[in-house]
Protein backbone atom coordinates (compact mmCIF):
# COMPACT_ATOMS: atom_id res chain seq x y z
CA UNK A 1 0.00 0.00 0.00
CA UNK A 2 1.41 3.82 -0.92
CA UNK A 3 1.56 6.33 1.61
CA UNK A 4 2.42 9.61 0.76
CA UNK A 5 4.35 11.48 3.78
CA UNK A 6 4.12 15.39 3.92
CA UNK A 7 7.31 16.80 5.06
CA UNK A 8 6.60 20.14 7.63
CA UNK A 9 9.13 22.14 8.62
CA UNK A 10 9.59 25.81 9.98
CA UNK A 11 11.45 27.50 6.95
CA UNK A 12 12.97 30.02 9.77
CA UNK A 13 14.44 27.53 11.61
CA UNK A 14 15.55 25.45 9.01
CA UNK A 15 16.66 28.84 7.04
CA UNK A 16 18.82 29.65 10.38
CA UNK A 17 21.19 26.97 10.36
CA UNK A 18 25.02 26.85 10.05
CA UNK A 19 26.50 26.01 6.72
CA UNK A 20 27.70 23.01 8.93
CA UNK A 21 24.41 22.28 10.24
CA UNK A 22 22.46 22.73 7.35
CA UNK A 23 25.45 20.73 5.52
CA UNK A 24 24.91 17.79 8.19
CA UNK A 25 20.76 17.86 7.96
CA UNK A 26 21.11 17.30 4.01
CA UNK A 27 23.71 14.45 4.65
CA UNK A 28 21.15 13.07 7.06
CA UNK A 29 18.45 13.37 3.99
CA UNK A 30 20.86 11.44 1.84
CA UNK A 31 21.20 8.56 4.21
CA UNK A 32 17.68 8.21 4.89
CA UNK A 33 16.50 8.26 0.56
CA UNK A 34 19.59 5.73 0.68
CA UNK A 35 17.60 3.68 3.25
CA UNK A 36 14.40 3.77 1.65
CA UNK A 37 15.66 3.02 -1.97
CA UNK A 38 17.56 -0.45 -0.14
CA UNK A 39 14.51 -1.23 1.68
CA UNK A 40 12.27 -1.44 -0.67
CA UNK A 41 10.35 1.38 0.69
CA UNK A 42 10.62 4.23 -1.77
CA UNK A 43 8.56 5.02 -4.73
CA UNK A 44 9.43 8.82 -5.52
CA UNK A 45 10.30 11.94 -2.85
CA UNK A 46 11.15 15.78 -3.72
CA UNK A 47 11.98 18.31 -1.84
CA UNK A 48 10.09 22.02 -2.92
CA UNK A 49 11.64 25.25 -3.05
CA UNK A 50 10.42 27.83 0.15
CA UNK A 51 7.12 29.22 0.40
CA UNK A 52 7.65 32.75 -0.98
CA UNK A 53 8.13 30.65 -4.27
CA UNK A 54 4.79 29.37 -4.30
CA UNK A 55 1.60 30.17 -6.10
CA UNK A 56 -2.29 29.62 -5.58
CA UNK A 57 -4.72 29.09 -8.59
CA UNK A 58 -8.29 29.31 -8.18
CA UNK A 59 -10.61 28.69 -10.73
CA UNK A 60 -13.87 30.83 -9.40
CA UNK A 61 -17.19 31.53 -12.16
CA UNK A 62 -15.35 30.34 -14.46
CA UNK A 63 -12.35 32.97 -13.95
CA UNK A 64 -8.99 32.21 -13.23
CA UNK A 65 -7.41 33.82 -10.17
CA UNK A 66 -3.76 33.68 -9.21
CA UNK A 67 -2.58 34.62 -5.88
CA UNK A 68 0.55 34.75 -3.99
CA UNK A 69 1.60 31.80 -1.90
CA UNK A 70 -1.16 30.12 0.25
CA UNK A 71 -1.20 32.49 2.62
CA UNK A 72 -0.84 30.12 5.69
CA UNK A 73 -0.86 30.87 9.24
CA UNK A 74 0.70 27.76 10.52
CA UNK A 75 4.59 28.08 11.74
CA UNK A 76 5.66 24.93 9.56
CA UNK A 77 5.17 24.74 5.66
CA UNK A 78 5.08 21.69 3.11
CA UNK A 79 8.62 21.41 2.49
CA UNK A 80 9.13 18.00 0.79
CA UNK A 81 7.61 14.20 0.70
CA UNK A 82 8.20 11.22 0.15
CA UNK A 83 5.82 8.68 -1.73
CA UNK A 84 6.65 4.88 0.26
CA UNK A 85 5.30 1.65 -0.33
CA UNK A 86 4.72 0.26 3.20
CA UNK A 87 3.22 -3.24 4.39
CA UNK A 88 0.38 -1.28 6.80
CA UNK A 89 0.66 2.30 8.81
CA UNK A 90 2.89 0.79 11.37
CA UNK A 91 5.39 0.50 9.02
CA UNK A 92 4.91 3.31 7.52
CA UNK A 93 4.86 5.35 10.95
CA UNK A 94 8.57 3.28 11.12
CA UNK A 95 9.52 4.96 8.15
CA UNK A 96 8.32 8.19 8.56
CA UNK A 97 9.65 8.51 11.90
CA UNK A 98 13.03 8.04 10.25
CA UNK A 99 12.98 11.57 8.03
CA UNK A 100 15.14 13.94 9.15
CA UNK A 101 12.23 16.85 9.43
CA UNK A 102 10.32 14.62 12.02
CA UNK A 103 13.00 15.69 14.62
CA UNK A 104 12.28 19.54 13.76
CA UNK A 105 8.93 19.90 12.32
CA UNK A 106 6.07 16.95 11.35
CA UNK A 107 5.44 14.39 9.15
CA UNK A 108 1.88 13.54 7.89
CA UNK A 109 1.12 10.23 6.58
CA UNK A 110 -1.42 10.23 4.53
CA UNK A 111 -2.25 6.71 2.71
CA UNK A 112 -3.12 7.37 -0.74
CA UNK A 113 -6.07 6.92 -2.20
CA UNK A 114 -6.87 3.79 -4.87
CA UNK A 115 -9.90 3.70 -7.07
CA UNK A 116 -11.82 0.67 -7.85
CA UNK A 117 -12.35 0.78 -12.22
CA UNK A 118 -14.61 -1.89 -12.45
CA UNK B 1 -43.17 -28.04 30.13
CA UNK B 2 -42.17 -30.54 28.16
CA UNK B 3 -38.53 -32.32 27.93
CA UNK B 4 -37.72 -30.45 24.33
CA UNK B 5 -38.95 -27.11 26.08
CA UNK B 6 -36.57 -27.53 29.17
CA UNK B 7 -34.13 -28.35 26.79
CA UNK B 8 -34.16 -25.37 24.57
CA UNK B 9 -34.62 -23.42 27.89
CA UNK B 10 -30.96 -24.55 29.14
CA UNK B 11 -29.23 -24.19 25.64
CA UNK B 12 -30.60 -21.08 25.47
CA UNK B 13 -29.55 -20.12 28.77
CA UNK B 14 -26.15 -21.56 27.69
CA UNK B 15 -25.61 -19.83 24.72
CA UNK B 16 -26.39 -16.46 26.55
CA UNK B 17 -23.32 -17.40 28.96
CA UNK B 18 -21.02 -18.62 25.91
CA UNK B 19 -22.42 -15.09 24.65
CA UNK B 20 -21.22 -13.42 28.18
CA UNK B 21 -17.73 -14.92 28.44
CA UNK B 22 -16.51 -15.56 24.76
CA UNK B 23 -18.62 -12.97 22.53
CA UNK B 24 -15.30 -10.50 22.75
CA UNK B 25 -12.80 -13.36 22.35
CA UNK B 26 -14.82 -15.08 19.13
CA UNK B 27 -14.84 -11.97 17.76
CA UNK B 28 -11.29 -10.63 18.28
CA UNK B 29 -10.66 -13.96 16.30
CA UNK B 30 -13.17 -13.41 13.52
CA UNK B 31 -11.58 -9.68 12.79
CA UNK B 32 -8.16 -11.43 12.74
CA UNK B 33 -9.83 -14.10 10.14
CA UNK B 34 -12.13 -11.54 7.94
CA UNK B 35 -9.35 -8.80 8.25
CA UNK B 36 -12.77 -6.08 8.81
CA UNK B 37 -14.32 -5.17 12.13
CA UNK B 38 -17.91 -4.58 10.10
CA UNK B 39 -17.88 -7.87 8.26
CA UNK B 40 -16.20 -9.64 11.92
CA UNK B 41 -19.28 -8.31 13.91
CA UNK B 42 -22.08 -9.24 11.45
CA UNK B 43 -20.71 -12.34 11.55
CA UNK B 44 -20.26 -13.15 14.91
CA UNK B 45 -24.27 -11.80 15.23
CA UNK B 46 -24.53 -14.44 12.24
CA UNK B 47 -22.52 -17.56 14.51
CA UNK B 48 -24.37 -17.02 17.24
CA UNK B 49 -28.07 -17.16 15.49
CA UNK B 50 -26.96 -20.62 14.32
CA UNK B 51 -26.12 -21.64 17.74
CA UNK B 52 -29.31 -20.41 18.64
CA UNK B 53 -31.08 -22.62 16.23
CA UNK B 54 -28.67 -25.77 16.57
CA UNK B 55 -27.82 -26.47 19.47
CA UNK B 56 -31.22 -27.22 20.84
CA UNK B 57 -30.93 -29.77 17.67
CA UNK B 58 -27.45 -31.30 17.46
CA UNK B 59 -26.29 -30.56 20.99
CA UNK B 60 -23.68 -27.86 22.19
CA UNK B 61 -20.72 -28.44 20.58
CA UNK B 62 -17.86 -29.61 22.88
CA UNK B 63 -15.90 -26.49 22.22
CA UNK B 64 -18.17 -24.07 22.07
CA UNK B 65 -16.27 -21.20 21.07
CA UNK B 66 -14.50 -22.98 18.41
CA UNK B 67 -17.48 -24.20 17.05
CA UNK B 68 -18.44 -20.36 16.80
CA UNK B 69 -15.56 -19.02 15.40
CA UNK B 70 -16.01 -21.99 12.29
CA UNK B 71 -20.27 -20.76 12.15
CA UNK B 72 -18.65 -17.23 12.05
CA UNK B 73 -16.34 -17.29 9.09
CA UNK B 74 -18.91 -19.64 6.87
CA UNK B 75 -21.45 -17.15 7.44
CA UNK B 76 -19.15 -13.92 6.57
CA UNK B 77 -17.81 -16.37 3.32
CA UNK B 78 -21.49 -17.16 2.37
CA UNK B 79 -21.87 -13.43 3.05
CA UNK B 80 -19.56 -12.54 0.47
CA UNK B 81 -19.90 -14.94 -1.93
CA UNK B 82 -23.63 -13.47 -2.39
CA UNK B 83 -22.17 -10.24 -2.52
CA UNK B 84 -20.37 -11.32 -5.24
CA UNK B 85 -22.98 -12.00 -7.48
CA UNK B 86 -22.45 -8.04 -7.46
CA UNK B 87 -19.25 -7.54 -6.99
CA UNK B 88 -16.42 -9.78 -8.96
CA UNK B 89 -13.50 -8.67 -6.21
CA UNK B 90 -15.46 -10.47 -3.56
CA UNK B 91 -15.48 -13.53 -5.17
CA UNK B 92 -11.33 -13.55 -5.38
CA UNK B 93 -11.55 -11.97 -0.98
CA UNK B 94 -13.86 -15.03 0.03
CA UNK B 95 -11.79 -17.75 -2.38
CA UNK B 96 -8.54 -16.25 -0.17
CA UNK B 97 -10.73 -16.59 3.27
CA UNK B 98 -11.56 -19.88 2.73
CA UNK B 99 -7.87 -20.96 1.49
CA UNK B 100 -6.35 -19.46 4.32
CA UNK B 101 -7.95 -19.92 6.92
CA UNK B 102 -9.19 -23.24 6.13
CA UNK B 103 -8.46 -24.74 9.69
CA UNK B 104 -8.68 -21.65 11.49
CA UNK B 105 -9.86 -23.18 15.30
CA UNK B 106 -6.46 -25.68 15.23
CA UNK B 107 -4.93 -22.61 16.05
CA UNK B 108 -3.69 -23.19 20.15
CA UNK B 109 -5.46 -21.21 22.79
CA UNK B 110 -2.34 -18.99 23.34
CA UNK B 111 -3.22 -17.79 19.38
CA UNK B 112 -6.78 -16.86 20.92
CA UNK B 113 -5.74 -14.67 23.55
CA UNK B 114 -3.21 -13.45 21.19
CA UNK B 115 -6.38 -11.81 19.32
CA UNK B 116 -7.69 -10.05 22.26
CA UNK B 117 -4.07 -8.39 23.18
CA UNK B 118 -4.39 -7.42 19.10
CA UNK B 119 -7.80 -6.36 19.49
CA UNK B 120 -7.08 -4.06 22.39
CA UNK B 121 -3.90 -2.56 20.70
CA UNK B 122 -5.97 -2.21 17.82
CA UNK B 123 -8.51 -0.26 19.50
CA UNK B 124 -5.78 1.80 21.19
CA UNK B 125 -3.64 2.79 18.33
CA UNK B 126 -2.33 6.33 18.62
CA UNK B 127 -3.53 7.25 15.13
CA UNK B 128 -6.52 7.19 16.43
CA UNK B 129 -8.17 10.36 18.70
CA UNK B 130 -7.92 9.65 22.07
CA UNK B 131 -12.01 9.67 22.23
CA UNK B 132 -12.42 7.00 19.54
CA UNK B 133 -9.90 4.99 21.39
CA UNK B 134 -12.29 4.75 24.20
CA UNK B 135 -15.28 4.40 22.56
CA UNK B 136 -13.48 2.16 20.55
CA UNK B 137 -12.42 -0.39 23.22
CA UNK B 138 -15.46 -0.39 25.00
CA UNK B 139 -17.40 -1.08 22.14
CA UNK B 140 -15.45 -4.24 21.06
CA UNK B 141 -13.43 -5.22 23.96
CA UNK B 142 -15.92 -4.76 26.73
CA UNK B 143 -18.59 -5.39 24.20
CA UNK B 144 -20.73 -2.37 25.90
CA UNK B 145 -23.38 -0.39 23.40
CA UNK B 146 -22.89 2.40 21.97
CA UNK B 147 -26.26 3.61 24.07
CA UNK B 148 -24.63 2.59 26.81
CA UNK B 149 -21.29 4.14 26.07
CA UNK B 150 -23.03 7.49 25.41
CA UNK B 151 -24.90 7.66 28.88
CA UNK B 152 -21.24 7.08 30.79
CA UNK B 153 -19.79 9.63 28.82
CA UNK B 154 -23.05 11.74 28.56
CA UNK B 155 -23.12 12.31 25.33
CA UNK B 156 -25.63 11.40 22.38
CA UNK B 157 -25.76 7.79 20.97
CA UNK B 158 -25.02 9.56 17.36
CA UNK B 159 -21.95 11.19 18.59
CA UNK B 160 -20.73 7.99 19.82
CA UNK B 161 -21.35 5.99 16.72
CA UNK B 162 -19.88 8.24 14.60
CA UNK B 163 -16.79 8.10 16.66
CA UNK B 164 -16.74 4.57 16.38
CA UNK B 165 -17.78 4.52 12.57
CA UNK B 166 -14.69 7.09 11.84
CA UNK B 167 -12.50 4.88 13.93
CA UNK B 168 -13.20 1.46 11.60
CA UNK B 169 -12.71 3.85 8.21
CA UNK B 170 -9.41 5.03 9.48
CA UNK B 171 -8.67 1.32 10.65
CA UNK B 172 -9.50 0.10 7.69
CA UNK B 173 -8.78 3.02 4.87
CA UNK B 174 -4.84 4.08 6.55
CA UNK B 175 -4.61 -0.03 6.85
CA UNK B 176 -3.71 0.15 10.70
CA UNK B 177 -2.94 -3.54 11.11
CA UNK B 178 -3.90 -6.16 13.45
CA UNK B 179 -1.20 -6.91 15.18
CA UNK B 180 0.79 -6.46 18.72
CA UNK B 181 3.48 -4.25 18.76
CA UNK B 182 6.99 -5.77 17.87
CA UNK B 183 8.95 -5.38 21.35
CA UNK B 184 10.65 -1.55 20.61
CA UNK B 185 7.38 0.10 19.80
CA UNK B 186 5.92 -2.09 22.72
CA UNK B 187 6.39 0.49 25.73
CA UNK B 188 5.10 3.44 23.98
CA UNK B 189 2.30 1.50 21.92
CA UNK B 190 1.34 -0.21 26.24
CA UNK B 191 1.39 3.62 27.18
CA UNK B 192 -1.61 4.15 24.94
CA UNK B 193 -3.68 1.20 25.84
CA UNK B 194 -2.90 2.31 29.87
CA UNK B 195 -3.91 5.60 29.22
CA UNK B 196 -7.56 4.70 27.56
CA UNK B 197 -7.94 1.90 30.71
CA UNK B 198 -7.08 4.96 33.41
CA UNK B 199 -9.17 7.70 31.41
CA UNK B 200 -11.94 4.94 31.32
CA UNK B 201 -11.20 4.27 35.31
CA UNK B 202 -11.36 8.01 35.97
CA UNK B 203 -14.60 8.93 34.12
CA UNK B 204 -16.41 6.07 36.54
CA UNK B 205 -14.40 7.37 39.49
CA UNK B 206 -14.57 11.12 39.39
CA UNK B 207 -17.14 12.15 36.63
CA UNK B 208 -15.85 15.10 35.32
CA UNK B 209 -19.64 16.67 35.04
CA UNK B 210 -23.18 16.03 36.05
CA UNK B 211 -25.00 15.70 39.82
CA UNK B 212 -23.24 12.56 40.83
CA UNK B 213 -19.69 12.36 42.07
CA UNK B 214 -19.18 9.20 40.43
CA UNK B 215 -19.95 6.04 37.99
CA UNK B 216 -19.21 3.05 39.41
CA UNK B 217 -20.22 0.85 36.14
CA UNK B 218 -17.50 2.27 34.53
CA UNK B 219 -14.67 1.94 36.94
CA UNK B 220 -15.72 -1.70 37.10
CA UNK B 221 -15.18 -2.07 33.61
CA UNK B 222 -11.75 -0.35 33.30
CA UNK B 223 -11.00 -2.86 36.66
CA UNK B 224 -11.89 -5.65 34.13
CA UNK B 225 -10.01 -4.47 31.37
CA UNK B 226 -7.15 -3.84 33.46
CA UNK B 227 -7.28 -7.42 34.41
CA UNK B 228 -7.44 -8.65 30.97
CA UNK B 229 -4.70 -6.59 29.76
CA UNK B 230 -2.60 -8.43 32.62
CA UNK B 231 -3.57 -11.61 32.01
CA UNK B 232 -2.38 -11.04 28.56
CA UNK B 233 0.86 -9.00 29.14
CA UNK B 234 2.42 -9.13 32.36
CA UNK B 235 4.02 -5.92 32.02
CA UNK B 236 5.17 -3.85 35.09
CA UNK B 237 3.05 -0.66 33.98
CA UNK B 238 0.27 -3.07 33.25
CA UNK B 239 0.49 -4.36 37.31
CA UNK B 240 0.81 -1.01 38.57
CA UNK B 241 -1.93 0.62 36.50
CA UNK B 242 -4.23 -2.57 37.81
CA UNK B 243 -3.16 -1.60 41.71
CA UNK B 244 -3.71 1.91 41.14
CA UNK B 245 -7.10 0.99 40.38
CA UNK B 246 -8.15 -1.14 43.17
CA UNK B 247 -6.42 0.82 45.63
CA UNK B 248 -8.56 4.12 44.55
CA UNK B 249 -11.91 1.97 44.14
CA UNK B 250 -10.79 0.36 47.70
CA UNK B 251 -11.85 3.81 48.98
CA UNK B 252 -15.35 4.63 46.76
CA UNK B 253 -17.47 3.93 49.81
CA UNK B 254 -15.78 6.17 51.84
CA UNK B 255 -15.37 8.83 49.22
CA UNK B 256 -19.06 10.32 49.51
CA UNK B 257 -21.47 11.02 52.60
CA UNK B 258 -24.83 9.33 52.80
CA UNK B 259 -26.10 13.07 51.45
CA UNK B 260 -23.85 12.81 48.51
CA UNK B 261 -21.33 15.02 49.62
CA UNK B 262 -17.33 14.38 48.77
CA UNK B 263 -15.30 13.53 51.78
CA UNK B 264 -11.71 14.25 51.44
CA UNK B 265 -9.15 11.09 52.48
CA UNK B 266 -8.53 12.61 55.29
CA UNK B 267 -11.91 12.82 56.61
CA UNK B 268 -12.83 9.29 55.59
CA UNK B 269 -14.28 6.60 57.86
CA UNK B 270 -11.29 3.97 57.44
CA UNK B 271 -13.64 0.98 58.46
CA UNK B 272 -15.57 1.77 55.20
CA UNK B 273 -12.68 0.91 52.80
CA UNK B 274 -12.55 -2.48 51.05
CA UNK B 275 -9.50 -4.85 52.92
CA UNK B 276 -9.61 -6.98 50.31
CA UNK B 277 -9.18 -4.78 47.46
CA UNK B 278 -6.19 -3.04 48.91
CA UNK B 279 -4.52 -6.42 50.01
CA UNK B 280 -4.62 -7.43 46.34
CA UNK B 281 -3.55 -3.47 45.38
CA UNK B 282 -0.60 -3.54 48.30
CA UNK B 283 0.54 -7.19 46.39
CA UNK B 284 0.60 -5.62 43.10
CA UNK B 285 2.27 -2.76 44.03
CA UNK B 286 5.02 -5.03 45.40
CA UNK B 287 5.62 -6.81 42.56
CA UNK B 288 5.72 -4.36 39.78
CA UNK B 289 8.18 -2.24 42.61
CA UNK B 290 10.14 -5.84 42.32
CA UNK B 291 10.35 -5.66 38.41
CA UNK B 292 12.56 -2.70 38.55
CA UNK B 293 11.16 -1.70 35.59
CA UNK B 294 7.82 0.54 37.13
CA UNK B 295 6.64 3.52 35.87
CA UNK B 296 4.37 6.58 36.79
CA UNK B 297 1.95 3.99 37.40
CA UNK B 298 3.12 1.99 39.57
CA UNK B 299 4.33 4.78 41.69
CA UNK B 300 0.88 6.42 41.83
CA UNK B 301 0.01 2.56 43.34
CA UNK B 302 2.52 2.96 45.66
CA UNK B 303 1.49 6.41 47.47
CA UNK B 304 -2.30 5.18 47.27
CA UNK B 305 -0.89 2.20 48.96
CA UNK B 306 1.07 4.13 51.51
CA UNK B 307 -2.04 5.98 52.50
CA UNK B 308 -4.46 2.66 52.24
CA UNK B 309 -2.02 1.50 55.22
CA UNK B 310 -2.28 3.99 57.33
CA UNK B 311 -4.42 2.85 60.06
CA UNK B 312 -5.72 6.72 61.08
CA UNK B 313 -4.53 9.60 58.95
CA UNK B 314 -2.96 11.34 61.44
CA UNK B 315 -0.37 7.69 61.38
CA UNK B 316 0.12 8.39 57.38
CA UNK B 317 4.31 8.04 56.56
CA UNK B 318 3.96 11.70 54.61
CA UNK B 319 8.17 11.12 54.81
CA UNK B 320 7.41 8.25 52.60
CA UNK B 321 4.69 9.38 50.27
CA UNK B 322 7.19 12.83 49.63
CA UNK B 323 9.83 10.10 48.58
CA UNK B 324 7.56 8.88 45.93
CA UNK B 325 6.23 11.87 44.51
CA UNK B 326 10.24 12.83 44.34
CA UNK B 327 11.02 10.06 42.06
CA UNK B 328 7.34 10.81 40.67
CA UNK B 329 8.44 14.14 39.99
CA UNK B 330 11.57 12.43 38.10
CA UNK B 331 9.96 9.52 35.96
CA UNK B 332 6.77 11.80 34.49
CA UNK B 333 7.35 15.63 35.44
CA UNK B 334 4.04 17.27 35.11
CA UNK B 335 2.56 20.25 37.35
CA UNK B 336 -0.03 18.06 38.99
CA UNK B 337 2.45 16.21 40.43
CA UNK B 338 4.32 18.88 42.12
CA UNK B 339 1.17 20.16 43.08
CA UNK B 340 0.71 16.56 44.76
CA UNK B 341 4.13 16.85 46.29
CA UNK B 342 3.43 20.41 47.48
CA UNK B 343 0.24 18.96 49.64
CA UNK B 344 2.40 16.12 51.01
CA UNK B 345 5.22 18.77 52.07
CA UNK B 346 2.82 20.51 54.05
CA UNK B 347 1.73 17.46 55.63
CA UNK B 348 5.46 16.46 56.79
CA UNK B 349 6.79 19.88 57.16
CA UNK B 350 4.09 22.27 57.49
CA UNK B 351 1.14 24.68 55.61
CA UNK B 352 4.10 26.86 54.86
CA UNK B 353 6.44 25.01 53.53
CA UNK B 354 3.57 23.80 51.02
CA UNK B 355 2.07 27.05 50.60
CA UNK B 356 5.65 27.82 49.14
CA UNK B 357 5.84 25.10 46.83
CA UNK B 358 2.14 25.82 45.25
CA UNK B 359 2.44 29.78 44.98
CA UNK B 360 6.09 29.04 42.85
CA UNK B 361 4.07 26.58 40.61
CA UNK B 362 0.54 28.88 40.10
CA UNK B 363 3.21 31.98 39.54
CA UNK B 364 4.61 30.03 36.63
CA UNK B 365 0.72 29.78 35.80
CA UNK B 366 1.37 26.14 34.71
CA UNK B 367 -2.32 25.19 36.93
CA UNK B 368 -4.55 29.14 36.76
CA UNK B 369 -7.25 27.00 36.00
CA UNK B 370 -6.93 23.97 37.74
CA UNK B 371 -9.50 23.95 40.46
CA UNK B 372 -7.87 21.81 42.54
CA UNK B 373 -4.49 24.16 42.61
CA UNK B 374 -6.50 26.73 44.26
CA UNK B 375 -8.85 24.23 46.67
CA UNK B 376 -5.23 23.00 47.95
CA UNK B 377 -4.06 26.60 48.14
CA UNK B 378 -7.39 27.85 50.49
CA UNK B 379 -6.69 24.90 52.91
CA UNK B 380 -3.25 25.62 53.50
CA UNK B 381 -4.33 29.50 53.70
CA UNK B 382 -7.26 28.45 56.53
CA UNK B 383 -4.34 25.97 58.30
CA UNK B 384 -2.30 29.33 58.64
CA UNK B 385 -4.94 31.64 59.43
CA UNK B 386 -5.39 33.73 56.42
CA UNK B 387 -9.02 33.97 56.23
CA UNK B 388 -8.78 36.84 53.52
CA UNK B 389 -6.44 35.03 50.63
CA UNK B 390 -8.21 31.23 51.68
CA UNK B 391 -11.53 32.42 50.78
CA UNK B 392 -10.24 34.53 47.49
CA UNK B 393 -8.63 30.69 46.63
CA UNK B 394 -11.88 29.04 47.33
CA UNK B 395 -13.79 31.47 45.02
CA UNK B 396 -11.28 31.20 42.00
CA UNK B 397 -11.74 27.10 42.98
CA UNK B 398 -15.07 27.35 42.62
CA UNK B 399 -15.33 29.40 39.77
CA UNK B 400 -13.34 26.64 37.87
CA UNK B 401 -15.30 23.11 38.98
CA UNK B 402 -18.41 22.26 37.47
CA UNK B 403 -18.95 18.74 39.49
CA UNK B 404 -21.91 19.57 41.67
CA UNK B 405 -20.78 17.73 44.89
CA UNK B 406 -17.34 19.29 44.49
CA UNK B 407 -18.30 22.87 44.53
CA UNK B 408 -20.88 22.17 47.55
CA UNK B 409 -17.86 21.10 49.50
CA UNK B 410 -16.08 24.38 48.32
CA UNK B 411 -19.03 26.46 49.39
CA UNK B 412 -19.23 24.41 52.85
CA UNK B 413 -15.51 25.04 53.41
CA UNK B 414 -16.03 28.95 52.44
CA UNK B 415 -18.90 29.33 54.91
CA UNK B 416 -16.43 27.68 57.89
CA UNK B 417 -14.22 30.50 57.26
CA UNK B 418 -14.67 32.77 60.29
CA UNK B 419 -15.80 36.21 59.23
Amino acid sequence: MKYLCLIYDEEKKVGSMSKSESDAFMGEYYAFTEGIQKSGHYVAGEALQPIHTATTVRIRNGKLSTTDGPFAETKEQLGGFYLINARDLNDAIQVASKIPSARLGSVEVRPIMVFDHQ
Amino acid sequence: MSGDAANETAVRDMVDAVYRSDSRRVLATLIRLLGDFDLAEEALHDAFTAAVERWPRDGVPANPRAWLVSAGRFKAIDAMRRRARFDASLEEIARRFDVETSDPVARDGESVEDDRLRLIFTCCHPALPPDAQIALTLREVCGLTTEEIARAFLTGPPTVAQRIVRAKAKIRDARIPYEVPVRGDLPGRLDTVLHVIYLVFNEGYSASAGSSLTRPDLSGEAIRLGRLLLDLLAEPEALGLLALMLLHESRRAARTSPAGELVLLGDQDRSLWNRELIAEGSALVQRALSSRRFGPYTLQAAIAAVHAEAPAAGATDWAQIVGLYDVLARADPSPVVELNRAAAVAMRDGPLAGLTLIDAILARGDLADYYLAHSARADLCRRLGRTTEARASYGRALRLTQQDPERRFLERRLGELPD
